[in-house]
């Protein structure tokens, strides 16, 4: 007779739970790390965390291999061989610090601007920047001008917040969803969370996305839109719904500029600016009254359809304009459809189910609030669809125009901070104007004068030196791309390297894989960092390089700082940065180290601490000259903004101060008491209408988000584009170069309407995105995750496919104005018929990450970067044109387009680059991870 | 051959919503680790950072395109594991006994003390669910986080399996099957759920919510009048506004 064993069904699953924040994407959740004699044994999501409530992504989960990666950096490194060859020799701390020190030190007293300090994923930019400022070069931003800049800059410029860390759709009542663009992995769990609460309640889900996999393969409704015309597709749907008078006119004429009265004279020198009374604040006439006056005037109902003559000028709304400019023909459905490969039916029907749950499905929540104008209303009104968008709209160098255009949807439709529409998250929604402006005045021996990065008003605010040539070395700021509000990444090792606008002498770079899937046209890039004057020396003369793995960079640097990984260090998830919070409170969180490294390696953080002192950096260093920090975590703690507002808003003063309050010793540790986190709800009044909504501007300056109530108007017309065509028509004193002068009269427009953004010589559109299990380059070193995804096959639709009689196994070289490649091919159906994609990043070059040289990462997988140039093609005037947006300089790697032909299979795929010869010991061959017996 | 007993009147299992997994891989990971470090031997991973790496999972997601007959192609995740089947094959082919179904809650679980590594199992499972650990030498199948479900030692909002726990999107849930007023049989009631083959007469005690019907927009017929234009220009489309906003 059987009998069956006995399962111990209660073994101890750990010996201890610390907490702490998840770093295997740029979500932020919040961990559990179960420990077992010191040893992490297992990570799960923390219930409590904001973020993500329990629950964790693959990614998350398998930490414990990243923890342990072989690809792990032991030790500074200094290099040996030639740049590039991967020859380097361990060095002490000291030395690598005392290199650095030295050199930078001598930078910093003759002419700070000669070092390029430009972060990738980092999560530290309050700090990072403060640095840089404190150094004194104007040349330092993170990775947002290769990454969304577009979405963030058009959301804030539009709407004072954008979408991912900026906001959220309101999940508990948004009862139709459309998602544009977003690449699996962003806003990776909240946005699964929503969905599944949206699948729960049965609301609708609408794709827009070329590609019909992960949020878009549950979506109810999938709209493979043609890449790079989603700005199209969006006027349509504005122009339908304009065109029907399904638009929320009471909230457009009480909480956006749609009143606003512009100057209609086209020859006057202010013809489409605002009308402004003597404290600068734009006019509207009231219909109560009939008068003119400023926006915010108690009790007023702001006319829509206003007029007002001056002398001869007359001056209509922004309302009036954008009638004119969205009911034009060319915006009708007809008129689009073809080229954005949707039907004129789905648009119109899409329209009308909007406008169908907008107008027909109102809901109302039972909650009183003032409005700035002193105005009480009973109750909140909500139109309950909701939209978000990522990238994939935003990487075109139409994308801030789409991003605007998508915003104004949102906004005639009343659905921004309403119940059931789109909500902020503190510290949004906070006007551009209440944002630094960029700063860019050097000094040796001395700081920068201001931030580095911030939002522009006018040609004034460029960074421009006294010629008028750019101040920075990626030209951000500068008429190629006025409004480049996160700084230009992509374009620094081009420029430096070309010595356009200058040569620098260091480049110090963190966390961003430059010399691989970073880059855009990699392997020129990696001849660039390579490449020698006639002297002999490397044409950039110093590169410093920080990242805690052996990713395709390290070969490049000539010293390498090894960071931590991300359980070994202490960090901080702040508001002054990109901050984690939910639309109903302000959170924020800790990194604590729960392992302490088994390597010669710190954490980056603290290393510029230390830097920062050796240079005797104001802000870094005491007035005796010691140091300021003793590392990051004292930095965390101590640091003040300003008085009371530090890098953590939680457990301030004696504990119990949020917000503001003074430095608190403890404050790590009641952070790790509370989970690694903390979180302040935001009161039930003030929880929607955020921008308008008085009870929330109290809360956010309790806060300390800002320091007096800041109401504004939506931008719906946005001024500061009009300031710079007015400047290209040759108005005022800052005067951009000829040669940019169309350019700017044609892509600056203060209402956003599409224009094509890519070549069109070559006939098919190429995309990638990145998956939900893999986040860039760190999962290939996951000996669980690249089992998911090791291969990158390139996608190719039923049409191409059948076309060229490709077959299962086959290989395709891909050609691009600006290379080709010879890649393995896969059939997908669900896809644009004119649209071939891949996983970003799951190629690398052998020796790297700690793969053996045949991982099929290797030999299989490949880069797009290959086929982007940085530049555009040549046109013949001398002049190198990025490729980017032309308003804020995002680069625009959607707007990539290639031909396909099949081709016998090589050995691997190419282009194929030498081994790098690798710091790191070679990984064990087979796992079988268990820490406890 | 191994018999399986009487029917437990308990069968504890997982119901999938097809309709809203987004393919994350999120369960399959989750899953590696806590059965990596708990029940049993942990999960090898062979050859890991080589040319072919291959690891043991007990849960696994496919990916299929589906052409409806018109209409765009639709994409289905499809995570897998074992099913725990009430008449489940790979119990009675096992020569040793080390494979059982469980008499108090119906898990198929495997003794790994009894288990010879012969993967009999593996290919009498019609399901693909079962594989055997190229290091240990013996059959790692899904256990329902029998260490989880009863442990003590973890609250007890978290005595469940470490997928349904870790799942982003909440496609995964879990309870007894056999209980016909569980939240999990209601579901399956509601959306119903589907047994996976059930032609092969297994009797799988998991279930599947199949996906809901997708691109059906262009059945909406209510919608026309919504779109009927106030005016066609931008004069008369101002004319509209002023008569509007009169009435506002």
């Amino acid at each position: 007779m059987f009998s069956e064993p006995k399962v111990e069904t209660s073994p101890t699953v750990s010996d201890e739970v610390r907490k702490t924040t998840c770093y295997m994407c740029a979500c932020r959740c919040g961990i559990n790390v179960h420990m077992k004699s010191g040893k992490v044994a297992y990570i799960e999501g923390n219930r409590d965390h904001p973020v993500n409530k329990g629950v964790l992504c693959a990614k998350g989960s398998s930490g414990i291999m990243q923890v342990n990666a072989p690809s792990r950096l032991k030790s500074p490194l200094k290099r040996v061989g030639p740049r590039g060859s991967g020859a380097f020799e361990e060095i002490s701390w000291e030395e690598a610090l005392e290199i650095a020190g030295a050199r930078l030190g001598d930078i910093r007293r003759k002419n700070p601007e000669k070092l390029a300090f430009f972060t990738g994923r980092d999560q530290s930019q309050s700090f990072t920047s403060l640095w840089a400022q404190s150094f004194g070069t104007p040349n330092y931003a993170a990775h947002g001008g290769f990454c969304s800049v577009n979405m963030a800059a058009a959301g804030i410029y539009t709407m004072g917040g954008a979408f991912w860390e900026f906001g959220q759709p309101d999940w508990d009542h948004t009862k139709m969803f459309m998602l544009f663009g977003v690449a699996e992995d962003h806003d990776s769990n909240p946005i699964k969370m929503g969905l599944g609460k949206l699948k729960k309640r049965g609301a609708k889900v609408v794709g827009v996305n070329p590609i019909r996999t992960g949020y878009n393969a549950v979506a109810d409704e999938w709209v493979g839109i043609t890449p790079g015309t989603d700005g199209l597709f969006i006027t349509a749907l504005i122009h339908e719904l304009m065109k029907a008078g399904k638009i929320d006119l009471h909230y457009l004429a009480q909480y956006t500029n749609a009143p606003v009265l512009l100057n209609s004279d086209a020859n006057s020198p202010e013809f489409g600016l605002f009308l402004r009374d003597s404290d600068q604040k734009p006019l509207v006439i009231d219909r109560n009254s009939g008068k003119l006056v400023a926006f915010d005037t108690k009790g007023i109902r702001p006319d829509l359809n206003g007029q007002h003559k001056i002398g001869g000028t007359t001056h209509t709304t922004v309302f009036h304009k954008m009638a004119e400019t969205y009911l034009a023909p060319e915006h009708d459905a007809e008129n689009v459809a073809e080229r954005c490969g949707v039907p004129v039916k789905t648009i119109r029907r899409l329209a009308a189910e909007l406008a169908h749950v907008a107008f027909e499905q109102e809901i109302s929540l039972p909650i009183k609030w003032t409005d700035f104008r002193g105005e009480q209303h009973e109750t909140m009104t909500g139109r309950p669809v909701s939209f978000h968008a990522m990238r994939g709209i935003s990487a075109h160098a139409n994308g801030f125009q789409t991003c605007r255009a998508l915003h104004i949807l949102q906004i005639i439709l009343g659905t921004v901070e309403v119940p059931g529409g789109f909500r902020f998250k503190p510290p949004y929604p906070k006007s551009a104007e209440i944002h630094p402006k960029p700063h860019c005045g050097v000094t040796p021996d001395a700081p920068l004068d201001g931030p580095h990065l911030g939002f522009v008003h006018g040609p004034e605010d460029l960074a421009l030196k006294p010629d008028g040539t750019p101040a920075r070395i990626d030209k951000a700021f500068t008429w190629e791309n006025p409004m480049s509000s996160h700084g230009l990444m992509h374009m620094v090792i081009s420029n430096a390297h070309a010595g356009d606008p200058y040569k620098i002498d260091t480049l110090f770079l963190y966390m961003a894989n430059m010399a691989w899937n970073s880059s855009m046209n990699s392997k020129g890039v990696m001849e660039m960092l390579t490449d020698k004057d006639e002297n002999g020396d490397y044409v950039i003369p110093n590169i410093i390089y920080s990242d805690a793995y052996a990713s395709e960079m390290v070969a490049y640097a000539d010293l390498v700082l090894p960071d931590t990984t991300y359980l070994e260090r202490h960090d901080c998830i702040s508001l002054l940065d990109r901050p984690i919070c939910e639309a109903d409170a302000a959170a924020d969180a800790i990194r604590w180290p729960v392992i302490e490294p088994d390597r010669d390696v710190r954490g980056f953080q603290s290393v510029l601490c230390d830097l920062g002192a050796r240079l005797g950096l104001p802000n870094f260093t005491n007035e005796d000259g010691s140091a300021k920090y003793k590392d990051y975590a004292d930095y965390i703690v101590n640091h003040q903004r300003k008085p009371g507002i530090g890098p953590l808003a939680g457990f301030r003063g004696d504990g119990q101060e949020r917000g503001r309050g003074g430095v608190n010793p403890e404050q790590l540790d009641r952070y790790i008491e509370n989970g690694g986190f903390f979180v302040e709800h935001i009161e039930k009044e003030a929880s929607y209408y955020k921008p308008w909504n008085m009870a929330y501007q109290d809360w956010a300056v309790g806060m300390g988000l800002f320091d007096a109530p800041s109401p504004y108007l939506f931008q719906l017309y946005v001024e500061p584009m009009r300031k710079f065509q007015l400047a290209a028509e040759g108005h005022g004193e800052r005067q951009p170069p000829e040669h940019l002068r169309e350019r700017i009269k044609d892509k600056l427009a203060p209402l956003p309407v599409w224009q094509a953004s890519v070549d069109e010589s070559f006939p098919i559109h190429a995309l990638t995105q990145r998956p939900m299990a893999m986040y860039h380059s760190w999962g290939s070193q996951n000996a669980w995750l690249r089992q998911i995804h090791g291969v990158n096959p390139l996608y190719v639709p039923t049409r191409i496919w059948e076309a060229h009689r490709f077959q299962e196994g086959d290989w395709a070289r891909v050609t691009s104005p600006h290379g080709e490649i010879t890649v393995p091919v896969a059939h997908q159906a669900a896809l644009n018929n004119n649209t071939v994609w891949t996983w970003n990043a799951i190629g690398k070059r052998k020796g790297t990450w700690g793969l053996d040289e045949k991982a099929p990462e290797a030999t299989k997988g490949f880069l797009l970067n290959h086929l982007i140039h940085e530049l555009m093609p040549p046109k013949g005037d001398g002049l190198r044109w990025a490729n980017s947006d032309p308003v804020t300089g995002q680069a625009a790697w959607f707007d990539l387009r290639v031909a396909i032909e099949k081709t016998s299979a090589p050995e691997v795929s190419k282009p194929n680059f030498d081994t790098i010869k690798s710091p790191i010991e070679p990984a064990a061959k087979d796992l079988a991870w268990k820490v406890g017996s | 051959m191994t018999s399986l007993g009487t029917e437990s009147k308990v069968q504890l299992g997982l119901v999938i919503d097809l309709d809203t997994c987004v393919g994350c891989h999120a369960c399959v990971i989750a899953c590696k680790g806590w059965n990596t470090e708990n029940y049993g031997t942990a999960l090898s991973d062979m050859d890991a950072y080589g040319e072919k790496p291959s690891g043991t999972f007990l849960n696994r997601v496919h990916s299929y395109e589906v052409q409806p007959d018109t209409g765009a192609a639709q994409t289905v995740h499809f995570p897998k594991s074992c099913l725990h089947c009430t008449d489940a094959p790979c119990v009675t082919v096992c020569p040793t006994g080390a494979s059982y179904k469980r008499a108090e809650d119906g898990i198929v679980l495997v003794n790994e003390d009894a288990c010879m590594g012969c993967g009999l199992c593996a290919w009498a499972c019609p399901y693909g669910a079962r594989e055997l650990d190229k290091a240990a030498g013996v059959m790692k199948k899904c256990t329902l986080c029998v260490d989880r479900i009863y442990n003590e030692n973890l609250p007890e909002e978290d005595r469940e399996p470490a997928c349904v726990r870790t799942c982003p999107a909440g496609a995964r849930h879990f309870g007894d099957l056999a209980d016909e007023d569980s939240a999990v049989s209601k579901l399956v009631s509601e959306r119903g759920g589907m047994d996976l083959m059930p032609e092969l007469g297994t009797r799988p005690v998991n279930k599947y919510l199949p996906p809901r019907p997708k691109d059906t927009g262009e059945e909406i017929d209510i919608l026309a009048p919504l779109l009927a234009p106030v005016a066609t220009e931008a004069s008369g489309f101002l004319g509209w506004l002023d008569r509007t906003l009169e009435k506002i």
